[in-house]
């Protein structure tokens, strides 16, 4: 088989299996939330019991210009996740996400309600709070591996984070708030009793929330691959403990959303900047004396 | 056909109430009750609702608010009265600005008694919602229901 069929087939599994692979892992979180509150919770295909419903119920739109701009958010974050998973430019990807995440952004202010624009002002600055650790992350991997291809990252001969713990620690610090986990739940909540009913989400309808929920499954799994990147080596084996990682990484979100209640939002920037500027940059700098 | 029986998500709206009924609905999500084990969801946009929990009597001030939210509701759509008050007007039905309960301004199709109401029969009275809401659903895809619902809407303007 040549490059270009095995690439063909890997973009397809990813469009195929990933928003299966992300109900599933949203499934198990919803059961691992119960079981830490003591309840029994919803069943494990929850998700896509409550998938099939939204795209059944008949749509009706504050705004026709939110279906357009909610499925180019979907369009993107295919992409980035394509993107990685083909092996291709990472720094690429992650611009890309961030257009992805100015049309949900749009597609919540369209609306003219007040929660959904509160919610999304606050989506602006959850992603004031990550980018630069995501682009610190991008630069560590560059000095590590001499390019930005995911392909050549993860062919390397040890693991990345042999070299760069610090920049996984921030990494995974942020990941609480790209998921929108609480306690940096701020520009949308699990729960619609609260300040902002359900901020970014509250006025989007039913089936552009099925649409938000796709996107939110293919993003859970690239993401969930980039922390794989971190361990995946030239080994085969590396997957198997890459996969483990991702595991491990996915329930300690768990555990940190159910065990902390929301923060404000300079408090978020802060925190993250401060961990992204200690760990991610004295990393970073580390990393630039050894191979500088 | 699509099945709503394994998620049934619930908008919630407080009209003239003492709040013991809305304590009661947040109850039914706290562990003890876990209503969320049937897949039950408590969402605040009406247009991603399938059934309408009304608490609380309806006023002249409340009155076109739910108009609105039921308004919102894409068809099929259930609504279930939580607590005398919604159900009737309960303790508030003599006050001068109440005009009684839920079904004053919208039909109801589930009365769910008590003051407050409990958490077992606030469920119960969502699980009956959910077997209005599949038959309706079945209705309208039979190309039955608009019919009915065009008599209701002229009933309620004749009592106008
Ligand atoms: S039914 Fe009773 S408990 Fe419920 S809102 Fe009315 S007065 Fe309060």
């Amino acid at each position: 088989m040549d490059e270009m069929t095995i690439k063909m087939i890997i973009a397809i599994c990813y469009v195929v299996f990933a928003p299966l692979i992300g109900g599933l892992l949203d499934g198990i979180g919803r059961q691992i939330s119960a079981r830490m509150q003591r309840r029994v919770g919803p069943p494990l295909l929850q998700p896509f019991y409550d998938l099939g419903k939204l795209l059944h119920k008949d749509p009706i739109h504050v705004s026709p210009s939110q279906n357009f701009l909610m499925l180019t958010y979907l369009f993107f974050v295919i992409l980035t996740g394509g993107m990685i998973f083909l092996g291709m430019d990472l720094l690429l990807a992650m611009f890309l996400l961030s257009t992805a995440v100015m049309f949900l952004y749009f597609a919540a202010v369209v609306t003219g309600s007040h929660y959904s624009a509160i919610g999304a002002g606050r989506e602006l600055l959850q992603m004031v709070a990550y980018e630069p650790c995501v682009l610190l992350t991008c630069v560590a991997f560059y000095v590590v591996s001499g390019s930005f291809e995911t392909a050549d990252i993860i062919s390397g001969n040890i693991s990345p984070i042999a070299y760069m713990p610090g920049v996984f620690v921030a990494f995974v610090f942020i990941l609480t708030i790209k998921m929108r986990k609480s306690p940096f739940d701020i520009s949308t909540s699990h729960h619609p009793n609260q300040e902002i009913v359900k901020g970014i989400t509250s006025e989007i309808g039913a089936k552009n929330l099925a649409v938000y929920t796709l996107a939110e499954w293919y993003e859970t799994v690239f993401l969930m691959g980039m922390v794989a990147m971190f361990v995946i080596n030239k080994n085969p084996w590396s997957i198997l403990a890459a996969v483990l990682t991702a595991f491990v990484v996915y329930f300690l979100e768990i555990l940190i959303d159910n065990s902390s209640a929301r923060v404000k939002s300079e408090l978020m920037i802060k925190l993250s900047w401060t961990v992204t500027l200690v760990a991610a940059g004295g990393n970073l700098l580390v990393l630039m004396f050894m191979f500088g | 056909m699509y099945k709503i029986t394994r998620s049934p998500w619930v908008m919630h709206y407080d009209g003239s109430s003492c709040n013991g009924c809305d304590i009661e609905v947040l109850a039914c999500l706290t562990p003890v009750y876990d209503a969320e084990r049937f897949g039950i969801i408590n969402t605040g946009d009406p247009m991603q609702a399938d059934i309408l929990l009304i608490t609380g009597s309806i006023n002249t001030q409340n009155a076109p608010v739910v108009k609105q939210i039921y308004s919102q509701m894409s068809d099929p759509k259930v609504v279930v009265a939580v607590g005398v008050c919604a159900c009737t007007g309960g303790v508030f039905k003599d006050c001068y600005n109440i005009l009684g309960g839920a079904d004053q301004v919208i039909p109801v199709d589930v009365y769910v008694p008590g003051c407050a109401a409990r958490p077992q029969a606030i469920i119960d009275g969502i699980v009956k919602g959910i077997g209005v809401f599949q038959e309706r659903l079945e209705k309208l895809e039979n190309g039955t229901l608009k019919q009915e619902e065009k008599e209701d809407t002229e009933e309620k303007k004749e009592e106008d």
